[in-house]
């Protein structure tokens, strides 16, 4: 693990020489996030992110931990529950709108830190592994925050569980049965409420335990960078502190300022008005809607209209799994060996297009089912499968990349106008 | 062997795509969707600007007290506000005393039961109950409005979109049907017993105006009584009641951003000394 000039652990202290021999968390700590963990130099913003996520993540366990004190998991008295909450306990409101919250900023530097990892292709070997875990970490996220959704119980919560748990009857034979045995009753009730609530509060740990895999694999290779180039030495890396420590502190600081002004100043913003009138199974909202960040894959469900040997439903119901599925192969599909898009001239144009796509799926998503809608949706969809499908595949292999400096330094040197080998051969 | 997979289950979800595209645009040329009158005559609700919107916004307690009278005397004949309780109205500047002779003096009792006989029986209202229902169940509330519920208001503005702006557009905007939509919609006349309202989703709503007059409320302050200032007070107070922290957050906001602002600055500074020696 990480590499031979990475500094060693030197404990000072008898007593951190003591706790050293006896159990060294100190020194797993300094490996990991320390001066011990040697990293790429020329590291932008974007990797920011990774750090947020588990930031955002911490700060889920802790207001989840203290609203779970007050917060009644019964059909009965839930919604109640979560208004004694806003309104009688001790900064309640803050509690609730900075979990809230802070479900959508979680998902937003995920989704951040994912295209990220599409755009400098750290998915590629030697860190498919990461980029594994990541998914995973991905899909137990989604399953927490539908989980988390349907606890306030409110219209939206209700409908919502209402239907996603009915996907699983788009299943041949067995759905109907699956999908009341998942939700204990023919309906969304108190049962699956009180399942909903012991899975919304287990996953977050399960989440926290993949990510402690998913830094380890990340440790073995170390972290990619901005160019691809593998690090070729000692003058290609800082340490991880104080170098990315501080600028982290400062991405900290960013990353608090627009979500406490999201908690103080619009904390409703993200969520939907039906959501403040309680549950009624006997009223169907006009247009249910997911939250925000599930918009997309929303999406990509309502664009299968057609029936084409198998049910329309069930052909929704594989391709928004599938949609989210098919990144598990990402780093098999992709077989170019250049990592960073900046190299990878027609990769980029692709990818950059599926940027702008994921964000008209996202529109499609919450926007009315009309005639012009739908077709944008399906046209969309059909670009997101084509591209991870279709396209990466042949670009990776007919692309020419652009030629790749020599190392990291090299191209550090050369940004600050500095001459590189590269250049002087040109010339 | 990956590839040549990938390609087929690409293959299979881009063609079913193109099938249903297909479909889709055949529908919409052959059959082109009909405007409905909802969509033709429905209104957004226009800004009215309360003092508690803003970074700094705090609500005016006078405006809340003048909106929890259009509330006490037009709304709650029909609207219950069962998650705030008496109590909750020193909030917006009455004394102790004052909630106390407001919850003692409430026309609709508590309901309890007789300590002798253990039957049902009202009690007094006081400061720790919250605001007792107008009926005692959904059914005596359909029977008495005609099978329309009145919904509970302590939640309404953030219950539905724009709320605040919202419930006074719906106050204020009862109005004739236009002939246009009858001509347009012959199907679209508003039924008997509903009133036509633009600002409501569906275009006729089961309440009828409850704001009629100007003076319909005397209000303690002396201030006119428009039919459109009850709107605005009614609105005023029902975001204390769906947002009693309100004031509370937007201060805590303020100094958590100047903090946070600091905070940022100072951590920006230390990442430039840091890096100050190496070229990234």
């Amino acid at each position: 693990m990480s590499f031979p000039w990475a500094k060693q652990y030197e404990p000072k202290q008898p007593l951190m020489r003591w706790l050293d021999e006896k159990l060294p968390l100190p020194r797993l700590v300094y490996n990991a996030v320390g001066a011990g963990y040697p990293v790429p130099r020329n590291l932008n913003y974007f990797w920011n992110f990774g750090v947020l996520a588990g930031l955002a993540l911490t700060l889920q366990i802790v207001t989840g931990i203290v609203l779970a004190m007050h917060y009644a998991a019964n059909a009965g008295v839930a919604f109640e529950s979560v208004e004694q909450i806003m309104r009688d306990v001790n900064a309640g409101w803050f509690l609730r709108y900075a979990h809230a919250n802070g479900a959508s900023m979680f998902l937003l530097v995920v989704y951040i830190h994912i295209a990220r990892g599409l755009y400098y292709g750290s998915y590629k070997a030697p860190r498919e592994m990461v980029w594994l875990l990541g998914v995973v970490i991905f899909l137990l996220m989604m399953a927490t925050a539908f989980m988390g959704y349907v606890l306030p119980w409110g219209q939206m919560s209700f409908w919502g569980a209402q239907v996603i748990t009915g996907f699983f009857s788009a299943i041949p034979l067995v759905g109907e049965s699956i999908r009341i045995w998942l939700l204990g009753g023919y309906a969304p009730d108190n049962a699956a409420l009180n399942r909903f609530f012991s899975l919304h509060y287990l996953l977050p740990f399960v989440t926290a335990g993949v990510i402690i895999l998913h830094i380890w694999a990340l440790h073995i290779p170390g972290s990619n960078n901005p160019t691809g180039v593998d690090v070729k030495g000692e003058q290609d890396t800082v340490p991880f502190h104080p170098y990315y420590t501080a600028k982290d502190g400062f991405g900290v600081g960013v990353f608090m300022l627009v979500f406490a002004a999201l908690i103080f100043f619009s904390p409703n913003l993200l969520g939907h008005p039906d959501n403040y009138i309680e549950a009624n199974p006997l009223s169907t909202p006009a247009h249910i809607v997911p939250e925000w960040y599930f918009l997309p894959f929303y999406a990509i469900l309502k664009s299968f209209t057609a029936d084409f040997i198998i049910p329309a439903k069930l052909w929704g119901v594989l391709a928004m799994f599938g949609s989210i599925l098919l990144l598990f192969f990402l780093p098999w599909l992709d077989s170019s060996p250049v990592r960073s898009a900046n190299y990878r001239p027609k990769y980029r144009a692709f990818l950059i297009v599926l940027l702008f796509d994921v964000l008209l799926l996202g529109y499609v998503g919450g926007a009315e089912a009309n005639a012009r809608n739908v077709i944008l949706g399906q046209i969309a969809s059909a670009y997101y499968f084509a591209h991870f499908l279709i396209i990466l595949p042949m670009v990776a292999r007919s692309e020419r990349p652009r030629p790749l400096p020599n190392s990291i330094t090299e191209a550090v040197l050369e940004k600050h106008g500095g001459t590189s080998p590269a250049k002087t051969a040109l010339a | 062997m990956v590839r040549l997979i990938s390609y087929l289950v690409g293959l299979a979800f881009v063609g079913v795509l193109a099938i249903a595209l297909f479909g889709t645009v055949s529908s919409a040329i052959s059959n082109p969707a009909a405007e409905t009158a909802e969509e033709e005559f429905h209104l957004h609700p226009h800004d009215i600007g309360l003092s508690s919107n803003g970074f700094f916004g705090r609500f005016d307690n006078r405006q809340v007290q003048r909106g929890f009278q259009v509330y006490k005397e037009v709304c709650a004949a029909c609207h219950s506000l069962k998650y705030v309780a008496f109590r909750d109205l020193a909030e917006i500047g009455y004394s102790e005393a004052e909630v106390k002779a407001i919850a003692n003096q409430w026309v609709i009792e508590q309901p309890t039961i007789n300590p002798e006989t253990g039957e049902a029986a009202t009690r007094k209202n006081v400061p720790s109950d919250r605001f007792p229902s107008p009926f005692p169940n959904e059914i005596a509330a359909r029977a008495a409005n005609n099978n329309a519920l009145p919904p509970d208001l302590s939640l309404m503005t953030k219950a539905r979109h724009d709320g605040v702006n919202y419930v006074h557009a719906l106050l204020t905007g009862y109005r004739p049907q236009p002939a246009a939509l009858v001509r347009e919609f012959p199907g679209a006349k508003t039924p008997a017993g509903l009133h036509y309202n633009p600002y409501f989703a569906n275009l006729n709503i089961a309440m009828p105006p409850p704001l009629t007059s100007n003076g319909q409320v005397a209000y303690a302050d002396g201030t006119n009584a428009t039919i459109d200032q009850m709107a605005r007070d009614v609105s005023a107070f029902l975001t204390w009641t769906a947002e009693p922290k309100l004031g509370a957050r937007h201060a805590a906001g303020i100094a958590t951003l100047v903090f946070l602002l600091i905070f940022t600055f100072l951590c920006w500074g230390a990442y430039q000394n840091v890096w100050r020696d190496v070229k990234h």
